[in-house]
């Protein structure tokens, strides 16, 4: 506790002025350029008087189109976020040799890495495929929402919450140095006294609530909500991936709110369960932690695998090739995902027999993998491929997550990994495998239902450039680190001896400034493509889908479908097409609709308050704000008035917009 | 494409009177009085044997309470939680084999995992170590 009178350290725990990194110039400039960019965005809202459309269309709605699009904008502003830690990394490391210390120091360095790990996981690709699956799946089943929408409002803002205390962190004292797992004894008190872990712990204890509360959702949804006549095996391969991803969100993520939940015991209440002495066991925290990790990977690449399966069905204009034999493969990865969590930590120590046993289960889930793969590829044999960007990003996919899978075989011999374990080859491993697979599939499925969401398609041109350099880039930046990581250079350092190394670190920081311009080339595919938006119009199917988020208006009318499809084929909007589907333009009934709610905001805005305060030691506000949260959340259950109708007129209205085919534009609403 | 079908798919709302055949029967008094009794019986058997040093051997005692402990989960998910093959069409069924499957890999899995780790890396006590020498 800071040295001052009592009540100050009542009211203000252990926050104090000293707390600011005034002595960091990086933090300070950023926090000026943070200050000023937030200042202009809040004015240009406030001048164009757009708070209450903010407020009325999207904060309070349970829409799960426009939840999905929320998830999308944040991931992308953390996408910023992490990639800015990125290159303050790239940049130390190439000059960081013999006398030059670069310009980071090692405890800044520590958190850059830490940041760096668990935006880019939390934020960025949990977020991306929370989106993706908010947007696409209810559209895909002939839902009109998922089944619990305000629930699905609430876990958007309580991820926003973790946000909100991660980059809290930044300006106000600092960020955990622990890696992004926070592995004991450094996140102990004795070795962190300070708030960097408790911002970590609680900025994941209230996203991960959140994601564990999309992981229900969207279970009841694809189980309880589906058009009437498919069946599940007639449901879309994106469907299918959401499921599975549903699922395993459901069973991992109460293991790592448990094992944070310890965690945080030891570092408040003095508890021994992970501390090096009094009967701690550091070990048991890292089997824990990995119990979760591992098919938290597969979380965020499966949804992934169903993305690249309607785009490859979609531009080939063929049916998914090996269709059950995918849905097996991937209830097969969903539970084998449950025997691999050891070789993250082949080299800890538990002999000989265990060691064999998680290698050969994580050599096995290369097969369903493998059967994967060449289900895409066969898909594209003898079709007829379109080249357009989210078919370059799926093929790109299809070559590097390929190779990023072989090198996960090599991890995967227990052996081989006593050599490579903690070396930059495992990160260019698991990058090769995350950009290669998660990241592409994030832009391929941006290009391919962005128009679905706003009616226009995106610019080619910028968007074939973004994923040129991301291609290249990709490989420039992580080609070195495989080198050097065989040649045995370990990861996190902040500084080298051996000036032999140093090319390879100065080739890798120009793959990210190549990765830079990807970014850049994306952010202007958006600028240009708003701004080209009339030329660009599509109708409701721009890309001959199959799949019935294509039979609907772009962007979808609230309510999605009028009247709700009976689906009789696989492919439903294909079948429906092929049968030569008209739209009914009359005959509209009333629609049964939820209402918005701000109990979200309220609720995830009193959990972050409950967060900081825990973070910093201030008592009175955490039981405060913890005894709001509860009662905000009872009283908001005797909410009655939670629903309406929406007449048949509006109905009518909406069916007869400009949005379903691009030539009636100016009739638009 | 037919009418307004199924009014049951009708809104992503939940309908507070949505209570169609598939949903689980939430039990009869005569259900509940005999998971009671046999709750009970289950509670009761594993603090006379504990108390009442029954059997001379710990292990055996520990192994029998736990054995018992397994049984009472599963009186509780029939006689309370109304679990069954029919209700949902089948899903709570499947759902709770995947939980099963899953958490006797998690837990079982762990167990040996950290048996080996304790066996292999963990600092040695004095008394060990003596009998290491002594051996």
């Amino acid at each position: 506790m800071p040295d001052r009178p009592a009540i100050w350290n009542f009211l203000l725990g252990r926050l104090s002025l000293s707390s600011l990194p005034l002595d960091n110039t990086i933090v300070v400039w950023t926090f000026v350029a943070v200050a000023l960019g937030g200042a202009a965005v809040v004015g240009a809202i406030t001048y164009h008087r757009q708070w209450g459309y903010l407020w009325n269309e999207w904060f309070t709605s349970v829409d799960h189109k426009k939840l999905g699009v929320m998830y999308m904008v944040l991931a992308t502003v953390m996408l910023f976020r992490g990639f800015a830690d990125a290159m303050l990394m790239r940049s130390q490391q190439a000059i960081a040799f013999g006398s030059n210390l670069g310009y980071l120091p090692p405890h800044h360095y520590d958190q850059i890495f830490t940041a760096h790990g668990a935006i880019m996981i939390f934020f960025v690709a949990m977020a991306y495929i929370a989106g993706f699956m908010n947007f696409v799946m209810p559209l895909q089943i002939g839902a009109r929402d998922v089944a619990f929408p305000f629930l699905n409002n609430f876990s958007f803002w309580l991820t926003v919450a973790g946000v909100v205390l991660f980059m809290a962190s930044l300006f106000i004292g600092d960020f955990s140095h622990a890696g992004w797992l926070g592995m004991p004894p450094v996140s102990e008190l004795r070795q962190s006294p300070g708030p960097g872990v408790d911002y970590y712990i609680w900025g994941l204890q209230l996203s991960g609530l959140g994601t564990l509360l999309t992981g229900i959702n969207f279970v009841v949804t694809v189980i309880k909500m589906r058009a009437p006549g498919m069946t599940l095996m007639k449901m879309p391969m994106f469907t299918w991936t959401t499921l599975c991803t549903s699922g395993l969100i459901v069973v991992t993520f109460p293991i790592l709110t448990a094992t944070l939940f310890l965690l945080s015991l030891d570092r408040y209440i003095g508890t021994h369960f992970f501390t090096n002495g009094f009967g701690g066991n550091v070990m048991m925290y890292v089997n824990l932690i990995w119990v979760w990790g591992h098919p938290e990977v597969y979380i965020l690449i499966l949804p992934m695998f169903g993305l690249y399966s309607e785009i490859v069905a979609t531009f080939s204009s063929k049916r998914l090739f090996g269709y059950s034999s995918m849905v097996y493969a991937t209830a097969s990865i969903m539970l084998l995902s449950y025997l691999v969590w050891l070789h993250h930590f082949f080299t800890m120590g538990s002999g000989a027999d265990v060691n064999s046993f998680f290698a050969l289960t994580t050599m096995m889930i290369s097969i369903p993998t493998g059967v994967k793969i060449f289900n895409w590829l066969f898909t594209m044999y003898r079709g007829r491929v379109r080249f357009t960007v989210p078919m370059l990003w799926t093929m790109g996919f299809l070559f590097t997550f390929t190779i990023g899978g072989m090198t996960g075989v090599m991890l995967a011999v227990a052996p081989a990994d006593f050599l490579l374990h903690n070396s930059l080859f495992l990160v260019a491993h698991f990058h090769n495998v995350i950009i290669g697979g998660v990241v592409f599939g994030v832009f391929a499925g941006i290009n391919y239902w962005f128009p679905k969401a706003f009616g226009f398609r995106l610019d080619e041109f910028w968007g074939k450039l973004s994923f040129w350099f991301w291609q290249i880039g990709f490989w420039v930046a992580f080609g070195p680190l495989y080198v050097l990581g065989l040649m045995g250079v370990t990861r996190r350092l902040s500084h080298f001896t051996d000036p032999s190394l140093q090319i390879w670190f100065i080739v890798a920081a120009f793959g990210a400034f190549l990765i830079l311009l990807g970014i850049l080339s994306f952010v202007m595919q958006i600028v240009v493509s708003i701004r080209r938006r009339d030329e660009l119009a599509v109708g409701n199917d721009p890309w001959g889908g199959r799949t019935l988020e294509w039979s609907t208006s772009s962007p979808p009318p609230p309510y999605n479908f009028a009247f709700i499809p009976r689906v009789h084929e696989r492919d439903a909007w294909t079948d429906m097409k092929k049968h030569g589907y008209q739209r009914p333009l009359e005959g509209f009934n009333a629609i049964h609709m939820p209402k918005n709610t701000a109990a979200g905001m309220l609720l995830a805005g009193l959990g972050t308050v409950f967060g900081f305060a825990m973070v910093w030691y201030i008592w009175w506000l955490a039981v405060l704000s913890f005894v709001a949260l509860l009662a905000a959340a009872i009283t908001h259950t005797f909410n009655y008035d939670r629903d309406g109708h929406l007449d048949a007129e509006e109905v009518a209205r909406f069916e007869h917009t400009g949005n379903w085919a691009p030539k009636a534009q100016g009739t638009t609403a | 494409m037919s009418h307004p079908s199924a009014s049951a798919h009708e809104t992503g709302t939940a309908h507070q009177d949505d209570h169609d055949a598939t949903h689980a029967d939430h039990g009869s008094l005569r259900g509940y009085l005999t998971g009671f009794v046999l709750a009970a019986i289950l509670t009761i058997i594993p603090f006379w044997l504990v108390l009442g040093h029954v059997i001379a051997s710990p292990q055996a005692t520990i192994v029998i309470v736990l054995g018992l402990a397994a049984l009472q989960i599963v009186v509780h998910m029939i006689f309370f939680l109304h679990l069954d093959t029919r209700s949902e069409n089948g899903w709570n069924m499947l759902a709770f084999i995947f939980t099963v499957v899953l958490v006797v890999i998690v837990l079982g899995a762990s167990v040996w995992v950290m048996y080996n780790e304790n066996a292999n890396m963990m600092p040695m006590s004095p008394q060990y170590m003596q009998h290491k020498q002594g051996a």
